[in-house]
């Protein structure tokens, strides 16, 4: 079975940074309405670098995979170099998605940009924005 | 039954170099030679517009239109000038919240519909309640996955002035006692609808039997093309109704300012029909008959029989509906426990297996059963029992991958 290369079932099988942050500087949460995955990021940024990361949520393995990858993919990174992550790079780290499924692939990716978007004081984040 | 798979070409095409399984059905049928070779045939031979040219084409083309309709009113034991061509069971609906709600709903009033309806036997109720201050409420299910009669019962009132209601569950596959409801709902003077898209493909139906007031179904589900509908209705409403669309063929007498309608069923078929399609429909019909339905619904009937026992032995799926095979119609929907339904479908395709997975357009419905989706297969006449335990077995190998 092949759409579902051993990386995502490994995520799948052992989410890393799975949980909540007990004060996090960015606490988002975003849905795929109609297919009912949720994903809640939370950031914890030092000096405009990604100090720690947690996801929680429910849904297909390949948003949740996609999640649990995307948390290692961002702790340690600047804001800054995130902002011009591109979506891309989610879909190859994942070792590619079938078109049907690249919704749930990016589902914790557009989650980042929630949370960037909050990071810079736009849109709506749990904590009010604080930057170091 | 007899050999029958060779008269559709595409079950014998490989997805993902396996052979396709198709088992989606009740989202839509796939077609024999004999409806794709009318529908060909009609361009290649027949091809113009009806009711309108003086010269033989047109007749013809007019003529075979009509031969269409006689033929479904026939499958479903009715008077062809009591069924209208529509794009399909959403426009049939819709047509008569427009068309029924302008005659016969007001402030006040109730609609009553269930939580087991299709989005499009719900959302025209829904906007025809908030055109009209009145209020669409909805009779609930038992805990088996059937319908509430006592609920229902419960919640009809004089005001209740439409009734509409599924004849089979496009989820659970339940099938409803429409006699049964249509007494109910005259009793109150209430109007019943009935959505027969899960039911006229797959069943016997009579409008005489049923009792109801309106039937809507797709032809795209009963192996006929994709673009045409039939809503019946009994004579004396549809001839108090209004027309929902207006403009050619469903007019007798314009003016600059005013119009005349057309006598039945072209009061309600405004524009250039789906006349192919009609065709196509009337080679599916023809089809189906010639099958026989009991025996279709009886071929359905061993296939559901055999996936439920498959999935009822399997400890990792969860279905939704009744247990007893006898009370539903050809079609399962279950999940594998905390497993998305996204992911089982993706992984049975790559095994040529399509099933459907999602809210199969039943959110309140999902809700009440208190999931987000569900996979679901759904049977016809030319699936086989090699097909129900090639479909069991790759479950097994989905659960292996992604069970925990
Ligand atoms: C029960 C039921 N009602 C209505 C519909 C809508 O049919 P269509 O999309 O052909 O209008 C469907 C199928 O999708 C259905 O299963």
């Amino acid at each position: 079975m092949s759409p579902y290369e051993d990386l995502i079932i490994d995520h799948w099988r052992n989410p890393r940074n799975k949980g909540t942050l007990p004060d996090p500087d960015a606490d988002v949460t975003e849905a795929n309405v109609p297919c009912g995955d949720v994903v809640r990021l939370q950031l914890k940024v030092r000096d405009g670098v990604v100090e720690d990361v947690r996801f929680d949520g429910r849904g297909c393995a390949i948003s949740m995979a996609s999640a649990s990858l995307l948390t290692e993919m961002i702790k340690g990174r600047g804001l800054e170099e995130l902002e011009s992550m591109k979506p891309e790079e989610v879909v190859e780290a994942l070792g590619g998605v079938i078109k049907p499924r690249l919704n749930c692939a990016l589902l914790p990716y557009r989650a980042l940009r929630k949370a960037l978007d909050a990071l810079r004081g736009e849109g709506s984040g749990a904590n009010p924005p604080r930057r170091s | 039954m007899r050999d029958i798979r060779s008269d559709f070409p595409v079950l014998s095409r490989k997805v993902n170099g396996k052979d396709l399984i198709y088992l989606d059905s009740g989202a839509t049928s796939q077609k024999p030679l004999q409806v794709i070779e009318a529908v060909a045939h009609f361009y290649r031979e027949a091809n113009a517009n009806v009711h309108r040219g003086l010269y033989s084409l047109s007749v013809e083309a007019t003529e075979l239109y009509e031969d269409a309709r006689r033929a479904v009113a026939g499958l479903i034991g009715a008077d062809p000038q009591e069924v209208i061509f529509t794009r399909g069971t959403t426009e049939s609906l819709n047509l008569l919240a427009y068309s029924l709600g302008e005659a016969r709903v007001g402030r006040g009033d109730e609609i009553l519909a269930t939580v087991m309806e299709h989005h499009a036997n719900l959302v025209p109720w829904q906007e025809l309640a908030r055109r009209k201050g009145a209020r669409l409420i909805a009779a609930g299910i038992t805990p088996e996955g059937e319908l509430d009669l006592d609920d229902l019962k419960r919640k009809l009132s004089p005001r209740t002035k439409i009734v509409a209601v599924t004849h089979v569950s496009n989820v659970l596959g339940t099938v409803n006692p429409i006699p049964e409801i249509a007494e109910l709902a005259h009793r109150v003077g209430a109007v019943l609808v009935v959505d027969a898209a899960q039911s006229v493909p797959h069943m016997p139906v009579r409008v005489g039997e049923l009792g109801c007031d309106f039937l809507a179904f797709s032809g795209h589900k009963m192996l006929g093309p994709t673009g045409i509908g039939v809503l019946w209705g009994r004579r004396e409403l549809l001839e108090e109704m209004p027309p929902f669309l207006t403009g050619g063929e469903m007019i007798r007498e314009v003016w600059i300012d005013r119009a005349t309608w057309n006598d039945l069923p072209y009061k309600f078929e405004a524009g250039t029909p789906p006349i192919a399609q009609a065709v196509g429909l009337k080679a599916a019909v023809d089809y189906l008959r010639e099958l026989g339905l009991e025996e279709i619904c009886r071929h359905e009937g061993g296939l559901v029989a055999r996936a439920l026992e498959g999935l009822l032995s399997r400890d990792y799926v969860e279905i939704y509906g009744p247990r007893d095979p006898s009370k539903r119609s050809g079609l399962i929907a279950f999940n594998l426990k905390g497993i998305h339904p996204h992911d089982v479908a993706t992984l049975l395709d790559e095994e040529g297996i399509a099933i459907r997975a999602g809210h199969h357009c039943a959110q309140p419905l999902h809700r009440e059963l208190g999931i987000s989706a569900s996979c679901r297969v759904s049977f016809y006449l030319y699936n086989t029992e090699d097909e129900v335990d090639a479909f069991l077995m790759a479950l097994d190998r989905v659960w292996g991958v992604l069970g925990r």
